[in-house]
């Protein structure tokens, strides 16, 4: 019912890295080089002919330019990234999200498609009827479209595996830590789909048979015991992977939720802090195993 | 507290999750997030104690100090709380929006320690009518995660079982003022019994069930809830109403009986665990480095 532990007793969490490639890790303030003759990109400052990283992140270089990649930062959008937001304000033609952006992303009334998959110019009616497509709080994934000169993303749902997101649990992690993959939404073998979006929002939902009329009718209907304990152990998994600072791609999530279950833990284990680091060293060792 | 905004479908979610006693992370209605906890952090207080569960981070400092006594309460010490809400717990906190909060934290704190069940204030007496010990809680809220009364009267009980008064021997002279003598020993100090310092336990109602340490999700999902202050003896010190809902009165009897269990359950626990940190060796203290 109750578990409390000492903070003794807690496993320090070390970064559980995959052991790639070794990475240059800069914190606010140290030398990246000596050397003249490299252009500064983001996250870089010159004092006295050295070049000094200003946040905490792997040194990257691309021929002649020196960045630095922040660990944790907000999200920095690109065209074609596949993100969930949430619906913060409805305004004229547009709907404003929130997608732990810099700013709030926009998502114009011409860039969702229509109830019944209609081609049409939008009318006076249909921006009267924004609000009940969608209003504030709603769960949307959508892709970007555009970004605009301020740095805000533009958005569309112009496709039938984006819209209104229905039942399911939301986990906001960092960034940095979703893998650019070919594809976003995967229906895994547990019985829940999870889309992860580029923004650091992981959506786990029960998976959807039919794919319905591209998310505006939402399914209300109470979700199974077998799906819901699926979903909470994802939930459980992401929350682990996330805190060890491990990449979520649906392999990671995948190799968390089978080794959780081949271990036995029950889901609400895996809130403890040692059944964590279980967790990460377990996935960290399939990856190695895979690897030979 | 923090203000989340939540879709019907995710509410409609966490209802039937309750219903079904299998909450978003897996936990069933009465069951807790986990609780690290660490005492004796802060060397310039008497007694301090950190707190996290989930989310929440609590710090509290308790100070003693030698002061006059009520004129009503001649032969008690006092209490006094006083609770921080930090900006940099939750952006509501900016400026002066956690003054709100805090007050009432700390009121509530007030009137749970108020019954004579909980705490023997004249163990706190010096010299009566002249002099007595004050202990000043102060609590810091450093990050909200939901659930606070909770988090803050179990930091509160922890750093006053770690809290060291020291030894003070009244040498009188005849027909002067009495001196007070404090033992030059720091080790020479004596413990408050807390045995029966109250645990505050929240239950939130989501449709027809009540949930113990609900999330910021589930606790926008709710209307109505009550806070109840459990003394070590089981018994029920102060209880206060949450929310905008309406209660029946059945159900909150169900709440306050179920509330009490919870709240005898955890005492027992924590004081298991204190007791075990005791024991423990200096070098093993963690502190703010992880």
């Amino acid at each position: 019912m109750v578990d409390i532990r000492l903070a003794s007793e807690v496993p320090p969490f070390h970064i559980v890295a995959d052991s790639t490639e070794p990475k240059h890790l800069v914190t606010p303030g140290s030398l990246i080089t000596k050397e003249t003759g490299f252009m500064r990109g983001h996250g870089t400052y010159m004092q006295d002919d050295c070049l000094y990283s200003s946040v905490a992140g792997v040194v990257e270089r691309v021929n002649q330019l020196i960045s630095v990649r922040p660990l944790k930062s907000r999200y920095h959008g690109e065209i074609g990234d596949v993100v969930i937001g949430r619906v913060t304000e409805v305004s004229q033609k547009r709907w404003k999200l929130d997608t732990n952006a810099r700013l709030d992303s926009v998502l114009l009334l011409q860039s969702v498609n229509l109830p019944g998959g209609e081609l049409r110019r939008r009318s006076a009616e249909d921006e009267l009827a924004m609000r009940q497509y969608l209003k504030e709080g709603d769960l949307v994934s959508a892709e970007v479209q555009n970004i605009f000169n301020d740095g805000a993303l533009s958005l569309h749902t112009r496709s039938m595996k984006y819209g209104k997101l229905s039942q399911g649990c939301l986990i906001k992690v960092s960034p940095s830590l979703i893998r650019r993959q070919k594809t976003h939404f995967h229906n895994l073998p547990c019985g829940a789909s999870i889309i992860m979006g580029n923004n650091g929002f992981v959506w786990i939902c029960p998976t959807l048979l039919d794919d319905g009329a591209g998310g505006f009718v939402q399914n209300l209907e109470t979700v199974p015991h077998a799906d819901r304990q699926a979903i909470s152990r994802l939930r459980n998994c992401v929350t682990a992977l996330a805190h060890c600072k491990m990449m979520i791609y649906d392999t990671s999530i995948m190799h968390a939720y089978d080794a959780s279950v081949n271990a036995g833990f029950e889901i609400k284990d895996l809130l403890l802090p040692d059944k964590i680091k279980e967790i990460a060293l377990m996935v960290r060792k399939q990856f190695e195993m895979e690897k030979e | 507290m923090a203000e989340i905004l939540l879709s019907e479908a995710e509410k409609a979610f966490i209802h039937h999750g309750v219903q079904d006693d299998l909450r978003c992370d897996g936990r069933t209605r009465l069951d807790y997030r986990p609780i690290i906890l660490e005492t004796g952090l802060v060397s310039n207080a008497s007694g301090s104690a950190r707190l996290r569960l989930a989310n929440s981070d609590i710090l509290v400092g308790v100070k003693v100090e030698l002061a006059s006594p009520f004129p009503d309460k001649p032969k008690e010490g006092r209490l006094e709380f006083f609770v921080d809400c930090s900006a940099n717990a939750t952006p509501e906190f900016e400026g002066r929006g956690g003054e709100d909060l805090a007050n009432e934290i700390c009121r509530f704190l007030q009137r749970s320690y108020a019954s004579g069940d909980t705490i023997n204030l004249s163990e706190l007496s010096v010299l009566t009518g002249q002099q007595c010990w004050v202990l000043y809680v102060d609590i810091l809220i450093l990050e909200c995660g939901g659930n606070l009364y909770d988090a803050v009267s179990l930091a509160v009980k922890s750093a006053l079982y770690a809290t060291q008064i020291p030894s003070i021997k009244v040498a009188t002279m005849d027909g002067d003022q009495p001196e007070l003598e404090l033992s030059d020993d720091p080790y020479d100090t004596k413990r408050l019994n807390t045995e029966n310092i109250p645990c505050v336990v929240t239950l939130m109602k989501i449709g027809n069930h009540y949930l113990v340490d609900p999330t910021p999700e589930e606790e926008c999902c709710s209307s109505s809830g009550i806070v109840v202050a459990v003394s070590g003896n089981k018994k029920i010190t102060a209880v206060r109403k949450i929310g905008s809902g309406s209660l029946h009165p059945d159900s909150l009897v169900s709440m306050l009986k179920t509330g009490s269990e919870v709240g005898a359950v955890v005492n027992t626990i924590l004081m298991k665990k204190l007791l075990e940190e005791e024991t423990l060796e200096v070098s093993l203290k963690v502190g703010f480095m992880r």
